[in-house]
């Protein structure tokens, strides 16, 4: 088995989950931040806001996990 | 239609090829530690030929060797997700038509069919009729059997000794596959197939057409396969996120240390259990949006038709 090979898929699956999740953690809190920001300037709608914040948060971690799928595969493939 | 897409899967991926490998590592005694207790728990989280009945072992599953069909050969064998796909299927049939009987029998549903009424009414209410109008009641059908086979068998993973089919590629594959036909039939129903041809240019001068219409296919095939591993992503990341939680326990091998991981794998099953009806709703409404566009295209089209006269 090629050790150096091994080594670095799962440096790479590693440093690929963190970034994944950086990216999806920032799109999502700057979703959630508007989403507070509007149900605080009209309580009335915060039911509207919140259905249309889980369907973009639930958009956004569909794109994560295509990452998240491949940092996956790398790892599993390193062994 | 499913189990020949599955078991096809099987057959690409070499499952035997990596039962063995498992199996080896297994007896090597983990002697690379984490990587290998890593392998090991994906096994449960993957497709195996093994059903686990609680307290019982286990039962190894029939194995048909591959048929030749068309150039390909499938893998016809009967998998854990194989198995599961048909107790969702099993189980979705039974409750669905019995609290539909029970709701005809009275005019205000009580129980079972009441439960039922809320999502049907949820699903018509806020996903058909307001991304396909009036006209899309003619798919609700597909729509409803969409959602409650997703929600199904997603939760079928969360009980013990459980496997979700949809964290299998294939499962989720046939759906998005079934999908994109729907939403093409949808089109071509509302709009004729010589309008929905035209739409395919997305109305730009004609010389942009090499460019518009490439795109515009693309576009219809990579709106599936995002439901596709949308929903396979977040049913599978899910179960391992809850395996690698208790694998940590493994790797302390300690039982004080477990307190913790089983606090943090309750929490992450109750994550789980929102995931579930979110994905399968979520799947759902995309699919109501995509064949809604294809339906008011058409209405569009015609409304120019009678500006312009």
């Amino acid at each position: 088995m090629n050790m150096e090979a091994t080594g670095i898929g799962f440096l790479a699956a590693g440093i690929g989950a963190a970034l994944t999740v950086i990216g999806a953690g920032y799109g999502i809190g700057k979703l959630a931040a508007a989403a507070m920001e509007a149900s605080g300037r009209q309580p009335e709608v915060a039911g509207q806001v919140r259905t249309s914040m889980l369907i973009a948060a639930a958009l956004i971690e569909g794109a994560t996990f295509f990452a998240l799928s491949i940092c996956i595969i790398l790892a599993t493939k390193s062994v | 239609m499913f189990v020949f897409l599955s078991s096809t899967a099987d057959t690409a991926r070499g499952l035997p090829g990596a039962a063995d490998t498992l199996r080896s590592a297994a007896a090597h005694g983990g002697g690379q530690g984490g990587g290998n207790l890593f392998v090991e728990l994906l096994h449960h989280v993957q497709d195996s030929r093994q059903l686990d009945i609680p307290l019982l072992g286990h039962i190894d599953l029939p194995h048909f060797s591959p048929v030749k069909l068309v150039g390909i050969s499938i893998d016809f064998s009967i998998t854990k997700h194989v198995v599961f796909l048909w107790i969702a299927a099993f189980i979705l049939t039974l409750l669905l038509m019995y609290a539909a009987r029970r709701n005809t029998r009275r005019v205000v549903p009580t129980g079972l069919g009441n439960l039922m009424e809320v999502f049907v009414v949820f699903i018509r209410d806020e996903v058909v009729l307001p991304n396909m109008g009036p006209k899309g009641l003619m798919y609700l059908p597909y729509l409803l059997t969409t959602f409650f086979f997703i929600l199904t068998m997603n939760l079928l993973g969360l009980i013990p000794y459980g496997a979700s089919a949809t964290g299998n590629v294939s499962v989720t594959a046939g759906l998005a596959i079934i999908a994109f036909f729907m939403i093409q039939v949808a089109a071509i129903r509302a709009q004729g197939l010589g309008h929905y041809l035209a739409h395919l240019t997305g109305g730009v001068h004609w010389a942009l057409w090499p460019i518009m219409i490439p795109i515009e296919i693309l576009g219809m095939f990579t709106k599936p396969f995002a439901l596709c591993i949308r929903l396979f992503a977040n049913m599978t990341g899910g179960h391992i996120v809850i395996v690698s939680l208790l694998g940590l326990i493994f790797l302390f091998k300690s039982y004080i240390i477990a307190v913790a991981p089983i606090g943090f794998a309750v929490a992450i099953n109750f994550l789980e259990l929102f995931i579930a009806f979110l994905q399968a709703y979520i799947f759902t409404m995309l699919t109501s949006l995509f064949m809604g566009v294809g339906i008011q295209a058409a209405s569009h089209a015609d409304g120019e038709g009678e500006e312009h006269a």
